[in-house]
């Protein structure tokens, strides 16, 4: 079943087009690896699935609804309650403790603080990242600061998780153990993966790429 | 892959005999392509000509070789000096591949397709062995890992060949 489509996207910041006709479709409980050299347009193609950006031409649909025809407050409630993310780095807050971050999605959502901070702790505890809970995400290291954030990504059970180099600022095994965790839990939950990376280490942990170059998503054919 | 530097390795532990340490090498190293004992007794007579081991008693009862063997002075000191030299990194695929590349463009098709082509391979090869890395033990995942860096080496070629096309064009086309 398509969750989200996006057709013939364009989208340029000045005279530059970061976007030529990209488009690609997202299955539910899908994992798809967005790849491509750096300035190659795979962010900004994220950032337009996510509905982050609204493109110049071209149109992004999930689950039949067009984001483009969605006024503001309904696609940021998509955002909220639908979608989860994950970035490089300085996405969590830092006044805030790592319970306290992972719990943030429910408590804007209206969930009681108790009732929230028991869920972010499971989450926590199946990204391995229980002893952390207290701390600041200053006082963690790289590794466990993104196993927060994904745990912060999940906490609302979004259909879709858009992840943007999730691991580009860990080590080889820091960035295994968080795609390992990352991925069973996305697995588990059904939830459908946008993974952007540069590092075909990485992509291979998805069940296929899309390839963007200048601007273009290239298909490639590949045997099962 | 020296078979005689990993039997005497396998030695090191204590001697034993030539089918123990069949057994021992199949269990290491061996899911793939376990050994014949041919091997193991021609690279044990080598390596006692070469007095990297020694006999260390013969058991009574039948069977083609009941020795038991184990590892001299000099046989230590050999597998420390392989274990402390780098391997000669080799090409791999590049020869065959440049030679695609090039062939693609001065024929006029799409170079860009050949690269990739070979790069979803490469990646569907990196899904495969992440799958069975994820799901099997610690000597899986370091085989697997081993495996995984060397072929995104190979892709990270393929990219930057990809992004360097329009050049070797230019150049192919003098």
């Amino acid at each position: 079943m398509t969750l989200l489509s996006a057709t013939d996207l364009h989208k340029a910041f000045g005279p530059t087009p970061a976007l030529a006709g990209a488009g690609l479709t997202v299955d539910a409980g899908e994992i798809v690896a967005i790849m491509g050299p750096s300035g190659s347009g795979k962010s900004t193609l994220l950032h337009c699935l996510a509905g982050i950006l609204t493109p110049d031409a071209g149109s992004v649909h999930y689950r039949g609804v067009d984001l483009g025809s969605l006024p503001d407050g309904k696609r940021s409630e998509l955002r909220r309650t639908e979608f989860g993310f994950v970035f490089q780095f300085g996405q969590l807050v830092p006044e805030l403790s790592c319970v306290e971050n992972v719990a943030l999605p429910l408590r804007l959502a209206g969930v009681k603080r108790r009732d929230a901070e028991s869920r972010a702790t499971d989450w926590l505890e199946k990204l391995e990242v229980a002893d952390v809970a207290a701390k600041r995400p200053g006082e963690t290291s790289g590794g466990q600061g993104q196993r927060v954030a994904v745990a912060r990504a999940l906490v609302t059970a979004p259909k879709v998780i858009f992840a943007d180099e999730p691991t580009g600022a860990l080590d080889s095994l820091n960035g295994e153990r968080v795609m390992t965790l990352f991925l069973a839990a996305a697995r588990a939950t059904s939830a459908a993966v946008v993974l952007v990376t540069h590092e075909p280490r990485v992509a291979a942990y998805a069940d296929r790429e899309v390839v963007v170059r200048d601007g273009r998503s290239r298909l490639v054919e590949h045997a099962g | 892959m020296s078979l005689g530097h990993a039997l005497l390795g396998l030695l090191e532990r204590g001697p034993g005999h030539g089918y123990d340490l069949k057994k021992a090498y199949d269990d290491q190293f061996g899911q793939d392509r376990p050994l014949h004992y041919g091997q193991v007794y021609t690279t044990l007579s080598r390596l006692l000509r070469n007095g990297l081991v020694q006999e260390a008693g013969v058991e009574s009862g039948s069977g083609p070789d009941r020795k038991r063997y184990a590892i001299t002075d000099a046989g230590v000191t050999d597998v420390e000096n392989w274990l402390g030299t780098p391997e000669k990194p080799e090409p791999y695929l590049q020869n065959t591949l440049y030679t695609k590349v090039v062939l693609a463009l001065l024929s006029g098709r799409e170079a860009a397709d050949v690269l990739d082509t070979q790069r979803a391979a490469h990646l569907n090869a990196m899904r495969e062995l992440t799958r069975r890395k994820t799901d099997g033990d610690l000597a899986d995942k370091l085989i697997c890992d081993y495996a995984l860096f060397h072929l995104e080496a190979d892709l990270r070629w393929l990219e930057l060949t990809t992004a360097r096309l329009d050049e070797l064009a230019k150049q192919v086309g003098r």
